[in-house]
């Protein structure tokens, strides 16, 4: 992609939540350079979900700054950050039940038109033309992503991995430039995981990528960085390798040492 | 994704070769609002025939079909497009019908244009106010707070009896038939037409918005609001403008109610009515027009039947003052025991069984 900054598209500094009297991130940092991935793993309860909500704006940190483009990103809110470029996928999948597969990659689209609200109330000045491209595109995207004839479908009748195509397109379709996935491979069958893998490498042609996974073969194929997460904490950051041999991550997260790759 | 669509497949290669397009297409191809306003159009020639094989009879009948066709479906784009209930839908009604008395009775040079577009302004910022307060509130604890409009509002006019009249309410006259369709037209079919011309011209608008960018925003927030900011989807606003636009719209019913009738009573926006609209809406078929319109026609035929029986078998008063409530409640259970998606999710069923033959 081309680079719209020198340094880095997202940074996360000292970011602390707390919950009551829990504190589920302790002064978190994370940072994602244009076109890179970025793993984000740890063992259940370790905050990566909590994370990830403050770098998608529905959670806002009780300290600590987020910056985007090396802009500070105070106080947005998730439709503002996806307005801004950064689109995630849930862990739940999160599709529209009752709107068909086209509507729901359209429903991703929405943020490319060009018509503001007055030619949304009247159906007037841009909207047919909006209308138009958006439903071309999302059918561009769901051929891309192999789910174009279940467009009419509703995501509740398809298989669960034509579901999941579905949401990482709805995810896709606006071209964001960071893309947050959230446990995408849960669920998936090896051959689906390794086409996932090809997938997610060719996102990073376009896009930064951000992934909580549990699967730590995915994890250690795709992940240019990796963040590692334990109780709130960072406990270490690094290449796929460093982060392997790391001890302190062999002793929080991975077991017996030496045999990290293989969950 | 610029990567994975390198090579696009060009939508329109077969254009030169491929016969010219045929109806259908022509008819996709159009703007939205056009096609809604050819559609309105029909419409209210279909109910002008009607209403010239009726006669003056059943214009008064037929003109409140339209104004509840025309509360119902800003009902239904708030509750089956936003999947906000609201059960003071009633209120708005009442706003609007007491906007359009005090205007005839206040203000009485102003035309009924006018007088239309200041009550859908007023009940519009009603909407606004109530909107923004309850736009936080989700389900039933939405549902509780427009309760208590519905529950309260008719108070107030019993309260400031100078101003609203009281239980007896505001009586005021409207222009009857103009000059030139004098004999044409009794002053009831007139009135009839203009209240089928309003509501289809808003029906057309509100069909456009539920059938473009607006109403799958509201959809989207439906089904599911966190994946919908995360598409985004301004939430808290695009609910707003939902209940903004209900409001509006359930106004405007009430003001051409009030032109109807000629007459507005607290009575007859109690709380019955909004509970009324919505179990309608239920009937009817949440989440398409189609399902206000069936809804609107319940509304208003069941209660007819229902008194028409009730004095054909000669039943007591107590009887023929409940037996409507009694026959549209026993409608509601069998519909939706048989079709549970309403009289339009039954009837497309029909349709769907049909075409498969």
């Amino acid at each position: 992609m081309t680079a719209t900054t020198t340094g880095e598209l997202l940074g996360a500094e000292g970011i602390t939540v707390r919950f009551g009297g829990l504190t589920a991130l302790d002064r978190v940092g994370l940072h994602v350079a244009p076109g890179s991935v970025v793993g984000l793993i740890g063992p259940n309860g370790a905050g990566k979900t909590t994370l990830f909500n403050v770098l998608s704006g529905v959670l806002r940190p009780s300290e600590g700054t987020l910056t985007w483009k090396g802009e500070p990103a105070v106080a947005r809110r998730p439709h503002e950050s996806a307005r801004a470029g950064i689109a995630r996928t849930f862990q739940g999948l999160n599709l529209f039940p009752k709107l068909s597969v086209l509507d729901n990659v359209v429903v991703g689209a929405d943020r490319t038109a060009r018509g503001g609200p007055l030619s949304m109330l009247t159906g007037l000045g841009h909207h047919h033309s909006d209308e138009k491209r958006l439903r071309e595109r999302a059918m561009e995207t769901l051929e891309s992503f192999g789910a174009a004839q279940y467009a009419d479908r509703l995501p509740g009748t398809l298989p669960y991995g034509v579901q999941k195509q579905v949401a990482l397109a709805r995810a896709c379709v606006a071209d964001p430039e960071l893309l947050l996935l959230d446990e995408p491979a849960s669920g998936l069958s090896g051959d689906q995981i390794d086409a996932l893998a090809g997938q997610i490498r060719t996102f990073s042609e376009d896009m930064a990528v951000v992934l909580v996974e549990h699967h730590m073969d995915l994890v250690m194929r795709v992940c240019d960085h990796i963040v590692v997460l334990n109780f709130g904490e960072v406990i270490a950051t690094g290449t796929p390798d460093e982060v392997r041999n790391d001890p302190a991550v062999t002793r929080a997260y991975l077991g017996t040492p030496g045999n990290g790759d293989t969950e | 994704m610029s990567t994975t669509t390198g090579q696009r497949p060009e939508p329109s290669t077969g254009a030169a070769s491929t016969p010219p397009p045929s109806l259908p297409e022509k008819w996709r191809a159009l703007p939205l609002p056009a096609r809604n306003l050819l559609g309105a159009a029909v419409a209210l020639l279909v109910v002008t025939a009607f209403l010239a094989v009726t006669g003056d009879l059943t214009a008064l009948r037929l003109a409140t079909v339209g104004y509840t066709f025309l509360a119902l479906a800003g009902l239904q784009l708030l509750v089956g497009g936003s999947g906000q209930i609201s059960l003071g839908h009633g209120a708005f009604m009442m706003i609007g019908a007491y906007t359009m008395a005090l205007l005839v009775l206040h203000l009485p040079m102003l035309p009924l244009a006018t007088n239309l577009f200041i009550v859908v302004a007023v009940s519009a910022v009603a909407g606004i106010a109530v909107g923004a307060a309850t736009a936080r509130l989700h389900g039933p604890y939405l549902a509780g707070a427009t309760l208590i409009l519905a529950v309260g509002l008719p108070g107030i006019a019993h309260r400031y009896h100078d101003l609203f009249g009281g239980s007896n309410g505001l009586n005021i006259r409207t222009v009857g038939v103009p000059p030139f369709l004098d004999g044409v037209v009794t002053t009831s079919e007139w009135r009839a037409l203009v209240v089928w011309f309003t509501v289809l011209l808003v029906l057309a608008a509100l069909a456009t918005i539920s059938g473009g960018r607006l109403g799958r925003r509201m959809r989207a927030i439906r089904d599911d609001e966190t994946a919908a900011a995360m598409s985004g989807i301004p939430v808290g606003r695009t609910k707003v403008v939902a209940f903004i636009i209900a409001s509006a719209a359930g106004g405007l019913a009430g003001g051409l109610q009030a032109y109807a009738l000629g007459t507005v009573t607290p009575s007859s926006f109690a709380l019955v009515l909004s509970l009324t609209l919505i179990a309608a809406l239920v009937l009817g078929g949440i989440g398409s027009l189609w399902g206000a319109l069936w809804a609107a026609v319940a509304v208003v035929y069941l209660e007819v039947w229902a008194s028409d029986l009730a004095r054909a078998m000669d039943l007591g008063h107590n009887v023929q003052h409940n037996l409507p409530i009694v026959l549209f409640g026993v409608v509601l259970i069998l519909v939706l025991r048989f079709w549970p998606l309403g009289l339009h999710g039954g009837l497309q069923a029909l349709r769907n069984r049909i075409a498969r033959r």
